[in-house]
């Protein structure tokens, strides 16, 4: 088997319109002229204190200090996306690759068929369209915000108040 | 295949004189947590903490930095303030403590309680908590983890690099020890 691999930084992002809510939907498109930031994740309702999105909740304020945005993308449906998007007070949308199941996430080569649920994987999207950064992390471990902070601030060379990191 | 490339997570901030440690300057393990008062697994990783200290001894020097997720756990983000509230009168751990071991009354009468019977200067922790003293501080930490790679809280640095998996006493000193190539 040709080894597998997450879209990488080069390739235009494929397109895409889901369901948040039951009646509204979120396009790719919507973003443009802005970073995006995709975080695809597995399922709804990990445990609470390790969870990626309730995480990347309180990191919120640093993506958006690079005007990015962010979706949280997973097979679960909007209704389950609803209900733990209250439950963590989550302030940015959820999508649903429902249905067709996954075939977003197939789009971005992200997708574990044999489980039926998406990888856990990264992107960074510039304001063209084009991925700038990805990363598929192992699908049992939380990748942290880290990675998207530094490819937010690769895109636009402004020097962070908060950029405290020495290079490993 | 589908593994995925394994980052690294280190820590970017290393530990010094701002940080609350307990242990020699010159041990040659540091354990760092990044914990939140009212998070569950942080309360049952207390005495975890603890015991680790307590095998290690000596060559163990053991630091904590705040990580509140404010948004699911609504009292964390003052719990910590009281902390360094009680910190700058001298009182940091004694404040970890109480609050960890407290977990289910973290309102601001709570807080000013357990200053009370820390003996602390009562107007000075008041003032300190509504001028959100320590806030930037704590802001501080929070960022310093997030840029370390923190995904959850506790999230344990083992001589600075970001501990996976389970964080039981044994698994901890073992870690420690490994990393420090010391033996007790």
């Amino acid at each position: 088997m040709a080894e597998k691999g997450i879209l990488k930084p080069g390739t235009q992002a494929p397109g895409f319109t889901l369901h948040t809510t039951p009646d509204q939907t979120v396009s790719l498109s919507d973003f443009r002229g802005q970073p995006v930031v995709l975080a695809f994740y597995p399922a709804d309702w990990s445990p609470v204190c390790g969870d990626q999105m309730t995480l990347y909740n309180e990191v919120l304020p640093e993506f958006r200090k690079h005007h990015a945005a962010l979706v949280g993308i997973s097979v679960d449906g909007v209704w389950c996306h609803g209900a733990f998007a209250a439950n963590r007070r989550l302030h940015f949308p959820l999508l649903a690759d429902f249905e067709p199941k996954g075939a977003v996430a197939r789009t971005y080569s992200a997708y574990r068929a044999k489980e039926g649920v998406t990888e856990r994987a990264l992107f960074v999207i510039d304001g063209d369209g084009v991925i700038r950064w990805s990363y598929l992390s192992p699908i049992g471990v939380n990748p942290g915000a880290d990675g998207i902070l530094e490819a937010l601030e690769s895109l636009e060379p402004v020097p962070s108040l908060t950029s405290t990191r020495h290079k490993a | 295949m589908a593994i995925g490339q394994s980052r690294v997570a280190r820590l970017v901030l290393p530990v010094d004189g701002r940080d609350h440690v307990r242990g020699p300057a010159d041990a040659p393990a540091a354990l760092v947590e990044y914990g939140d008062f009212e998070c569950p697994q942080c309360g049952l990783a207390h005495p975890i903490t603890k015991e680790v200290q307590r095998r290690l001894g000596r060559k163990l020097r053991f630091a904590f930095r705040h990580f509140p997720l404010a948004e699911i756990h609504p009292h964390a983000q003052s719990a910590a303030e009281a902390a360094e509230a009680a910190g700058a009168q001298g009182r940091f751990w004694e404040m970890h403590d109480l609050l960890f071991r407290n977990q289910q009354a973290l309102e601001d009468a709570d807080l000013l309680r357990y200053a009370d019977a820390l003996g602390l200067d009562l107007p000075r922790f008041v003032s300190e908590l509504a001028d959100g003293t320590w806030e930037s501080r704590v802001r501080e930490d929070f960022m310093s983890g997030v840029r370390s790679g923190v995904n959850g809280t506790p999230t344990f640095f083992v001589n600075g690099v970001r501990h996976d998996g389970p964080w039981d006493a044994d698994t901890l000193v073992e870690a420690l020890m490994a990393s420090a190539r010391i033996h007790v």
